[in-house]
């Protein structure tokens, strides 16, 4: 069983997605390349990351991306899903 | 409104969209205008569970326009006149503002959105653990100033759980390659899949360590993959890998070997 598979059960497990894999040929990956996403650096992490936040009643969802983006020093990031920002 | 709001970093924000369409979860507390009994609240409840039709409402980013959305779950929590406590499982883009508003007229008496916590965005559960922007403030501030990024690398979680709820597939070195060049998966290429692949499924591509190679619409089920030995099985839709992660692993035509020459 390789790492991948190991990773992507974990997903998996967080999705709540119960479904079994199949394996239809092995294959080795050359270790020389790549890099499992678990072994990370930060920096590698704000390249390809993501961050489940609890929004706050007080800002919109655009205003909390330009917080986060700010506060990181990053250029790009985006948010799942605009979650109004208080009753009208 | 408060609740999950996923936060996509760097190339992630190209995933966002598969997240958009999955379905969401809120907890909301609808303020009846009117008393009613309880077995005439459930009885109305229970009529908004499966598809309803809903006009987007006013302040809205969408064209308003009648649209069918299902609702795949409401709970009556509680209930203390006024107030009523909901649990609402639905599609992306039903308004719950609005499904509350049409409750309450069924109900005959009227009611309102008093408040709205989102517990749900595909995958990302509020029960999994959710970081508040008073944590991220400080785990940032251990970063830059303590030189300890432990923290914030605990809060980050890599990109890949952003397409989680998706079926999988994991493919060789080659094929990541080439899928990163921008080119369609064949089977060939295909170590691993989930079962129940259906043709027309947004599926997640990934190396053998892991790693989110791109997003693309399976061509084939899961049964007809095992079956054959060629074939298109992908057509790639959104590449996050950089193409020079993994090397190329096609000949390049002879004449251009050492780049093209002029005669």
């Amino acid at each position: 069983m390789n790492a991948g598979l190991e990773f992507l059960r974990k997903l998996d497990d967080f999705a709540g997605l119960g479904r079994r894999y199949v394996l239809i040929r092995e294959f080795t990956t050359n270790e020389n390349y790549g890099k499992p996403p678990e072994q990370r650096s930060l920096d590698e992490l704000m390249r390809l990351g993501v961050i489940s936040l609890d929004k706050p009643p007080g800002p919109s969802s655009h205003e909390v991306v330009a917080w986060v983006k700010n506060l990181l020093g990053i250029s790009k990031a985006g948010h799942g899903g605009t979650l109004e920002s208080s009753t009208p | 409104m408060t609740g999950v709001l996923p936060i996509a970093l760097g190339d992630a924000v190209k995933l966002i969209g598969f997240l958009m369409q999955s379905s969401k979860e809120y907890v909301a507390v609808m303020q009846l205008h009117g008393s009613v009994d309880v077995g005439a609240l459930r009885e109305v409840i229970d009529l908004f569970v499966g598809k309803i039709y809903q006009k987007p409402p006013v302040r809205s980013s969408v064209k308003r326009v009648l649209r069918v959305r299902e609702v795949f779950g409401l709970e009556l929590v509680e209930y203390e006149h006024p107030y009523v406590l909901l649990r609402i499982d639905c599609e992306h883009g039903t308004y719950a503002r609005k499904l509350i508003h049409d409750i309450g007229d069924v109900l005959g008496v009227g009611a309102h959105m008093r408040e709205l916590r989102r517990t749900r965005v595909g995958p990302f559960k509020e029960s999994s653990g959710l970081v508040r922007m008073h944590d991220l403030s400080e785990y940032t501030y251990l970063w830059r100033v303590e030189r300890d990024p432990r923290m914030l690398m605990k809060t980050i979680m890599p990109g890949e759980y952003l397409v989680s709820h998706l079926p999988k597939v994991i493919i060789n070195d080659a094929a990541a390659s080439a899928v990163a060049h921008g080119a369609d998966l064949t089977v060939p290429g295909v170590s691993t899949l989930h079962e129940r692949i259906r043709k027309g499924d947004v599926v997640a591509i990934f190396t053998l360590k892991g790693e989110l190679v791109a997003v693309g619409v399976a061509q084939m089920h899961t049964e007809e993959v095992l079956q054959t030995r060629k074939g298109l099985f992908i057509k790639t839709k959104r590449v996050i890998i950089d193409r020079g992660v993994y090397p190329p692993s096609w000949r390049k035509h002879p004449s251009l070997k050492n780049g093209p020459s002029y005669q």
